[in-house]
Parts: C-alpha cells; structure tokens; sequence
C-alpha cells in the first residue's frame, strides 16, 4: 500500500515559513515594545499577546472574518483573483498568528535583560539605532531569542484548531500532521496516527534540543568566564 | 569653545536644575549619591531628554528646548565611561574598541585601535573578551573604547567606584595623565572628595539636584559656602554657630568663641574646621583651646583623635571635635598629659549662613 508522506512536507513548509515571519516580526514587536514608553504600552502588549490565551478556534474565526470571501482582506484579495481560504497559505497565517505571542513574549523578556548602560553605551560610540539593534541587542539576547524561536516553531508545527477552521484539510495541500492525527484517529487508523505521533514528537523535540546546545555551545565559545 | 549648560528635569523627589558654564577643561562635579549627578551625564549624552534648557558644547547646540533642537545620542560627540564600564559582553577588546570606528576604512580602524590600545597599555589582551580581564583592565579599555571616537566632551560617571583600594591609587594616576592629553572638556562625577580633588582643577558640588559652589578646588575645600558642601567636602567638624563680630562666631555647642580671617555676613550659621587643618599648641592664646582625649581610632598611617573642648570627656562618644594626625604627631602627644591646647587657625575657619 501506497503511504501518503505529504502531512510531513507540508506541515514542514508551513511551519518553515511561519517561523521565519514569526521570527522577524517578533523580534521588531519585541525590540519596539521594549523601547515604547507611550501610554498604549499595556492594551498593545495586552493585543500581542492574546492569541496566545484564546483558544485557537478564536483566532480561526478572527482569520476568517480578515480574509473571508466576504472580509475586508478577502474582498481585497478577491479583486486580483486571489483566495487564501482553504489554501496552505492560510494554514501559514493561521501558525503565525498562534505561534507569534511566544516569539514576542519570550525575545522581549531577553531584551529587557540586557544592561541599559551597554545599549546607552553603543549610543554614544555614534552608531545608528540599527547597528546598536543587531551588533548589541540581538548578541546578548541570543539566548532567549535561539528559545523564543524554538518555541515558535513547535508551537507553530502542533497548530491544529486555527489550521482546520481556515485552511481545512485537504490531503496533499491543507493536511499537516496534526490534523492527519485527528482524522486517522477518527477513521480508526491508530496506527497512522500513531506514526504521525511519533513523528512530530521528533521533529519538536530535535529542534528544541538541538537549540539549546548551540546555545551552549556559543555561550562556552565567547563567555568562557575567567578562562585565561 | 567650552561646556554650557543650563538644563531642568523634573524627577521624582526633586528637579534637577544645572546651570554650570566652563571653559576649564577638567571639572569634578561632587554630590552624595542620588544628589542628580549621573542624570547631569545622561542629559549631556542625549540619553535622556531635560524637560527645559540648553546644552552647547563646543558651540554646537546639542539641546535647545525653545528651538526644538534634540541632537540624538549618535550625532553628539561625547564619551561616556560608565560606572560598570559596560563593555560588550560578546565582542572582543579590540572589537569593543572599534565599535564605534566604522565609518572609517578597515585600515584606518585597526591603526587607531592599535594606537589606542598601546596608549594605554592593554595591547596584549586585544584577542580576549570582557569578562577575562581585570577590572582595572576593563576600566582601560572602557576609556580607550570612548577616547576612540574623538569626543569633544568626555563624561566620566564614577569610574573608580567598582574598583579595589590598591588599584585605585594607579589607575587614577593613568587617567590623570589621559585626562592631560586629552584635548577637550571632561566632567568627571563622583561622591568622592579625595577623587575629585586629585583629578580636577575645578569642582562643582551638586546639592539637591543644583549646583552649590563651582570653583577651583582650593577655593570649595577651603572656603565651603554651605553646610552641605561642607560635609561632602569631607569636613568633620561642624558646629552651629551666631555671630558676635564680623570676625568672631560663638559656638555653644563646643563653649568657644572662634576667630576667623573672612567676614562673618550673617547672624547665624555654622562655624567647621577640617579634622586636619587643626594644629597643636603650646598654650592658651587666641583660638587655642584646652582639650580633652574622648577617643582614638587608628588608620595605618593616621589616628584621628576625638576631642572634647574645656573639660574632661564622659566617655567616647562625650566629644566636640575630630583631629587627624600623623602617626609620629601622636607619639608625641601621648607623652603629655590632658588636657593639652590645640590652635585652629583663623584662615582656616570657615564661616557658612545657614
């Protein structure tokens, strides 16, 4: 019998994708948050951070009203002859959506970290905030930020409840992992689903270990405290 | 060319309220701690925005509240060595040095990174990070770090204060002389007399967020013009005083009448001698007192005595007065009998309103 490996590629390239706009978006939320001393400051991290405590049915629903048929960005979308729903695309804004609260939360707790004096310090040597963001911030943030992202990425790679309301689970296209379990599950395949099981408990689980070496190992390479 | 500044901010407690204007190249500004100093350098820096005022420096305008002008912290060529030197953690010496060089072509950075590092001598250490050198190393290469951008204004927010005793006494010798060569404004902060007075020319004393006295330092040591001075000058004897001529105070609390050589303005204040500018003295005469012994403590080269004036101390901490001298001084003290005389000199006494 001809086994369906394509959950496998998709959920990789959903979550691949997912994590890298995460990433990014993260950090510049995180970094600015950090530097924001408005009066906005607790209702914008308040908005940041909710998907991480609604449940994933609500930020689908939330999806779907934006980029619906019938929603603002849809109808946008709709005008070029582009439909997002039911497409992987979907699933990609669905991971992002969920996964970005942890990215965001985590790269801000390490930013705040840092010594001001050392940030102040970069200021007066006559750099530009972008060279004091990725030559001095992003280096001693790198623990908590190498975390954050592992922790998006398994987030964003056991997505389940936001993917299906958006993007459905059409085999080949829309079906990850995750909700190959569900419906193998469902259709009495345990031993599918338990393959699948076994599969996404590796990946996340290599991803986050393998993180967290390489932060060790950097650490021990330009930390090495006292070593003559 | 030279410092002016003329800055408000409001924070909580007080107002920082500076206005100090100098051409001197050296100036300590003094202050106990959470007297607004560190906020005077964050202010200059640009890392914090004064609510009103100006600061020019070197006749650019680096803030000028009226006009809206606000120079960032990167267009304003100051050198700023914090009191944790805040070196980068994840870059080398050498690399820490260059930080701020890279407008300049490779070659060019490396020369003065070479040049810099030679100067003050920590050439063999480029290679190493941060936290495998000494402090006093870290110190060095936190000064070589803002020497390397050329500043106009070199802002020195107690640098000595992280620092073991015994490097100290070297390490502010080093930074006399790189205070010396170095061609422009330098302010230098610290809640340390001794620090101060050996490193500057000129102190300004900062006194609940505003500046007290700006003088040469002979002049605030010697002639304080507030009883706050006074105490973070490091005087110890203070008393309250009133005034019975325009050169003679009654002080109550010590039961004397004290000469001195300036004019007394006020009918009330406070008369201080410093514990070392007291002499001994042969006999009674004019601003010569008979003292008793209260108490001594003993510093490996100095003893300061505790002193009570006019009649025999009821325990140690029965005394008016504080008088340091050498070990061989009190040798010979200890030789004669209480009470014995003591002279403060009447240009030494210092008169300040209350």
């Amino acid at each position: 019998m001809h086994f369906d490996w394509s959950p496998a590629f998709i959920s990789i390239k959903i979550t691949l994708i997912a994590t890298i706009i995460i990433f990014l978006l993260g950090l510049a939320a995180a970094w600015w948050m950090v530097n924001y001393r408005g009066r906005w400051q607790g209702l914008l991290d308040g908005i940041l951070t909710l998907p991480l405590v609604l449940p994933p049915t609500v930020a689908g629903f939330g999806i779907l009203l934006l980029i619906g048929k019938n929603g603002p960005i849809g109808k946008l979308l709709g005008m070029f002859d582009i439909n997002i729903i039911f497409t992987w695309h979907a699933a990609v804004i669905a991971s992002i959506v969920v996964a970005f609260p942890l990215m965001y939360k985590t790269a801000r707790g390490a930013f705040e970290q840092i010594d001001p004096n050392i940030l102040n310090a970069a200021r007066t040597l006559g750099v530009s905030e972008w060279k004091v963001f990725w030559r001095v911030s992003v280096p001693l943030a790198r623990p908590g930020i190498a975390a954050a992202t592992a922790l998006a990425f398994a987030r964003s790679m056991g997505e389940f409840g936001a993917t299906l309301m958006v993007a459905g689970s059409i085999p080949g296209q829309t079906q990850t992992i995750p909700i190959a379990i569900y419906f193998a599950t469902l259709g009495g395949e345990m031993r599918v689903a338990l393959f699948w099981v076994l599969v996404i408990l590796s990946i996340s689980l290599t991803v986050i270990v393998i993180m967290n070496n390489w932060n060790n190992a950097q650490r021990k390479l330009k930390l090495g405290a006292g070593g003559k | 060319m030279g410092l002016y500044i003329d800055i408000k901010k409001k924070l909580s407690g007080f107002t920082l309220q500076i206005k100090l204007s100098s051409e001197q190249e050296i100036i300590g500004v003094l202050g106990a701690s959470g007297a607004g100093k560190s906020m005077l350098l964050h202010c200059i820096a640009g890392l914090v925005r004064p609510d009103e005022g100006q600061i020019i420096v070197n006749g650019k305008t680096y803030f000028d509240a009226a006009q809206k002008i606000n120079l960032p912290a990167r267009y304003r060529k100051t050198g700023f060595l914090f009191q944790n030197f805040a070196l980068f953690p994840h870059l080398t010496i050498e690399e820490n040095i260059a930080f701020g060089l890279d407008k300049f072509p490779k070659t060019d950075q490396q020369q003065k990174t070479f040049a810099l590092m030679k100067r003050l001598n920590i050439t063999d250490m480029a290679k190493r990070y941060p936290s495998q050198i000494s402090g006093g190393q870290q110190q060095r290469v936190a000064l070589a770090r803002a020497l390397a951008v050329e500043p106009e204004v070199l802002l020195l927010d107690e640098p000595f204060s992280a620092l073991d005793n015994h490097l100290k006494n070297h390490l502010m010798k080093d930074m006399q002389l790189t205070l010396k060569e170095f061609k422009g404004n330098a302010l230098f902060v610290t809640h340390n007399m001794e620090e101060s007075y050996r490193l500057c020319d000129h102190i300004a004393v900062l006194n609940a967020g505003q500046v007290e006295t700006f003088a040469s330092k002979e002049e605030v040591f010697l002639h304080p013009v507030s009883l706050e001075t006074a105490q973070i000058t490091g005087c110890k004897n203070i008393a309250a005083a009133q005034c019975k001529s325009t050169y003679t105070a009654e002080v109550p609390a010590w039961g004397i009448t004290l000469h001195t050589d300036t004019s007394i303005l006020s009918p009330n204040g406070f008369v201080g001698i410093r514990a070392n500018h007291i002499m001994f003295a042969e006999s009674a005469g004019n601003n010569c007192f008979p003292v008793w012994i209260a108490d001594e403590s003993r510093s490996p080269f100095r003893t300061t005595l505790y002193l009570k004036i006019g009649s025999a101390a009821n325990g140690t901490d029965d005394y008016h007065i504080q008088w340091e001298i050498s070990r061989e001084q009190r040798e010979k003290i200890s030789k004669l009998q209480s009470p014995f005389y003591v002279f403060m000199d009447p240009g030494r006494v210092f008169f300040v309103e209350n």
